[in-house]
C-alpha cells in the first residue's frame, strides 16, 4: 500500500524515538529554519572540530516526516567528515527531488532511504528537507568559504 | 423555507463523483474553497463561448453582451447580500485584494477626516484575524506610524469583550474584524462591536470570506461600513472578489490601482476618476469570473441560505458531538453550536496535523492542516497547527462518520 511507503518503520521510530535530540553547547553556528505553509520548525546546530562534525543537535516541532528526517540526519552526519556530510546532503536533496524515480544508495544514505517514498508526495517533500537545509545553512555558517574549498 | 436536499444538490457538483486513492471523495475543505455546481462551470464556458468581449468600451454586440452581463452579475451579488444599490459593489480579485484597497484609503493627508491616520490613531483588529487582515494593517501602521491593537480571544474561542471600551476609544479609526473566523468557526458579534465603534466615531470593516458563502448575510442590516468576501469560498470561480462599502464613504476614498476603465479623463499633466465603483476596477476585470460569481449566487439564492445554514448547523452538531467522543481529539474552539458556523478545527493528541492529514487523505478525506493563516490565533490556543474539517450545502453526514472513521486509523499508524 502507498502510504506505507511513506510511513516507514524506520521513520516512525526516529519519530516516536528521537536520535541525539536537544540543543547542545559547545557549537560553531546555529539556523533556525521555518516551513510557512505549515508552521515545521526546525533549530539546528553544527560543531566542526577539523574537518569533522562533532556534533549536530537540533531541537524543533513539526510532523513525523520532519523530525524523523532530523534524527536520521544527526545519526548520518555526526562524526564524519564535513565533505562526507556535504555528498549525503546533495543525494539526499537528490533524492528528494526526484519524484520517486531516483533509486537511493544505501552506501551513502544509509537509513535516510527510508524517504524514498516521500518523494512521491511533493506536498511533504520540503518536510523531509527541513532540517537539510537548516545544517546546509549553520555549516556554511561555521565553515569559512576557503576552507571548504 | 424548504429543507436543503443534499442528494440533489450533490448531482449539481460533477467533482463529487470522483474518487481519491481508491476511495469516493469526501471533501471537507470548502472553508479552504468551494466545489462549482455545474449552473458555475457552464455559467463560464456559455461566456467565452457566446459573448466573450471587453467590458464597458465597446460599442458592437459582443461588448455589450459581455458588459451586460458582467453589470448583471453586479447586481446580483448586491441583492445577495442587502446591498443599497449595485454600485456598492466593488468588484477586486478577492478578499485579500478588498481589505488592502480599504487600507490604502487611509493616509495622513486624506481629505475626509475618517481616513485620515497618523501618530496617535489606533486600528483596532483581533487575535483570530486570518493573515489578510492582519498584515495590511501592521504596513498601514507602519506607513502611518498609527497603533495596532487588537482583541484577544476567550479559551472556548470567542472575542474576550471584558476590555471593549479600553480597546474602541475615542483615538480608534477603525475596527476591522473576522465576521466567521476560518480557524475556529466561531461567529463574532457584530452588533456589540458596530455599537461601541459608532460610539466613537470609528468605521467597521468586517472580513465576510466564511460568513457570505455559508449563512445569510445583510450589509445593510449588520451596521458595518464595509464587508469583504470572496467568490471562491460561495461555489463560485477563483481571481473574483467584492468589497462592499457605504457608497457615500467610498465616494469619499482616493482611488487603489491606477490605469484604464478608471479615469474620468486623461491628461499628461493629471487625471480625473470615476465615482465608485468604477474608480476601484482599474484595468480588464474578471469578466467569466464575475458571470461565474452571478450564476453562484443565484444558485445559493435557489437552495436558499437559511436552508444552508440549517443544514450546517446539523452537521456542526453531529459532528461536534462524534468528535468529542473521539479518544485524543480535541477541538480548538466552541464547542457548541451556539454562533458557531461549520468549520471545526482540532488536533490529535501526539500526532501532528500533517501526518493526520495524510493518511485521512490516503481514506479519500481531504481537510486542511497547518495554521490556516490565522498563526496568531494557533499561538494563542498554544498549537503549533490544526486539522481543519469545512462543510458546506453538499457535505454530508456520512462524510462526517468517513472522517471519523480516518482518525480512528490515524491512531492506529501511529500507535
Amino acid at each position: 500500500m502507498k502510504l506505507d511507503q511513506l510511513y516507514q518503520e524506520i521513520i516512525l521510530d526516529h519519530y516516536k524515538r528521537p536520535h541525539g535530540r536537544g540543543l547542545r553547547e559547545p557549537f560553531d553556528a546555529e539556523a533556525h529554519h521555518v516551513n510557512p505553509t505549515c508552521g515545521d520548525e526546525v533549530t539546528l546546530r553544527v560543531s566542526i572540530k577539523g574537518d569533522t562534525v562533532a556534533d549536530v543537535s537540533y531541537e524543533g516541532m513539526g510532523c513525523s516526516i520532519s523530525q524523523a528526517s532530523a534524527s536520521i540526519l544527526h545519526e548520518l552526519l555526526k562524526g564524519g567528515t564535513v565533505e562526507e556530510s556535504l555528498r549525503r546532503h546533495e543525494a539526499f536533496a537528490e533524492l528528494m527531488g526526484g519524484r520517486g524515480q531516483v533509486e537511493p544508495d544505501e552506501a551513502v544514505l544509509e537509513d535516510a532511504v527510508a524517504f524514498a517514498g516521500v518523494a512521491r508526495y511533493p506536498a511533504r517533500v520540503k518536510c523531509a528537507l527541513l532540517p537539510w537545509m537548516a545544517y546546509k545553512d549553520a555549516l556554511a555558517r561555521a565553515v569559512p568559504e576557503e576552507e571548504k574549498a | 423555507m424548504n429543507a436543503l436536499d443534499v442528494d440533489a444538490v450533490r448531482k449539481d457538483f460533477p467533482i463529487l463523483d470522483r474518487e481519491v486513492n481508491g476511495n469516493p471523495l469526501v471533501y471537507l475543505d470548502s472553508g479552504n474553497t468551494s466545489q462549482k455546481p455545474r449552473q458555475v462551470i457552464d455559467a463560464v464556458r456559455e461566456h467565452y463561448e457566446l459573448h466573450n468581449a471587453n467590458v464597458a468600451r465597446s460599442v458592437h454586440t459582443l461588448g455589450t453582451e459581455a458588459t451586460e452581463a458582467f453589470e448583471g452579475a453586479r447586481e446580483k451579488v448586491a441583492a445577495f447580500v442587502g446591498a443599497g444599490t449595485a454600485a456598492e459593489i466593488v468588484f477586486t480579485k478577492n478578499s485579500t485584494e478588498a481589505i488592502n484597497l480599504v487600507a490604502h484609503a487611509f493616509t495622513a493627508g486624506a481629505q475626509d477626516p475618517r481616513l485620515r491616520l497618523g501618530p496617535g490613531d489606533e486600528i483596532v483588529i483581533t487575535e483570530m484575524e486570518h493573515h489578510s487582515n492582519i498584515v495590511p494593517w501592521q504596513l498601514l501602521a507602519q506607513r502611518t506610524g498609527a497603533t495596532l491593537r487588537w482583541f484577544g480571544l476567550t479559551d472556548e474561542g470567542r472575542l474576550d469583550l471584558s476590555r471593549l471600551e479600553d480597546l474602541i476609544n475615542e483615538r480608534t479609526k477603525l475596527v476591522s474584524v473576522v465576521h466567521y473566523s476560518n480557524l475556529l468557526g466561531t461567529i463574532n458579534p457584530v452588533d456589540v462591536l458596530v455599537a461601541r465603534a459608532r460610539q466613537v466615531g470609528a468605521l467597521v470593516l468586517l472580513d465576510g470570506s466564511q460568513s457570505v458563502p455559508h449563512i445569510p448575510v445583510d450589509v445593510t442590516a449588520l451596521g458595518a461600513d464595509f464587508v469583504a468576501f470572496t467568490g471562491h469560498k460561495m461555489l463560485g470561480p477563483t481571481g473574483i472578489g467584492a468589497l462592499w462599502g457605504r457608497f457615500e464613504l467610498l465616494d469619499a476614498m482616493p482611488p487603489f490601482l491606477g490605469g484604464g476603465s478608471m479615469i474620468e479623463t486623461v491628461a499628461m499633466t493629471g487625471s480625473t476618476f470615476m465615482p465608485p465603483p468604477a474608480r476601484f476596477e482599474a484595468g480588464t476585470p474578471p469578466i467569466a469570473e464575475a458571470v461565474g460569481l452571478g450564476a453562484a449566487v443565484d444558485y445559493l439564492s435557489a437552495v436558499g441560505m437559511d436552508a444552508i445554514q440549517a443544514h450546517e448547523k446539523q452537521l456542526t452538531a453531529y459532528a461536534l458531538d462524534a468528535l468529542a467522543a473521539t479518544p485524543d481529539v480535541r477541538v480548538i474552539g466552541p464547542t457548541d453550536t451556539a454562533d458557531r458556523g461549520a468549520t471545526i478545527s482540532f488536533t490529535v493528541d501526539g500526532i501532528h496535523p500533517h501526518d493526520v492529514g495524510q493518511i485521512l487523505d490516503d481514506e479519500g478525506v481531504q481537510v486542511r492542516v497547518g495554521h490556516h493563516c490565522a498563526r496568531p490565533t494557533c499561538v494563542r490556543f498554544g498549537v503549533p497547527a490544526t486539522t481543519r474539517a469545512s462543510f458546506y450545502l453538499y457535505t454530508t453526514i456520512s462524510e462526517i462518520d468517513a472522517l471519523v472513521r480516518g482518525l480512528e486509523r490515524v491512531r492506529k499508524v501511529f500507535a
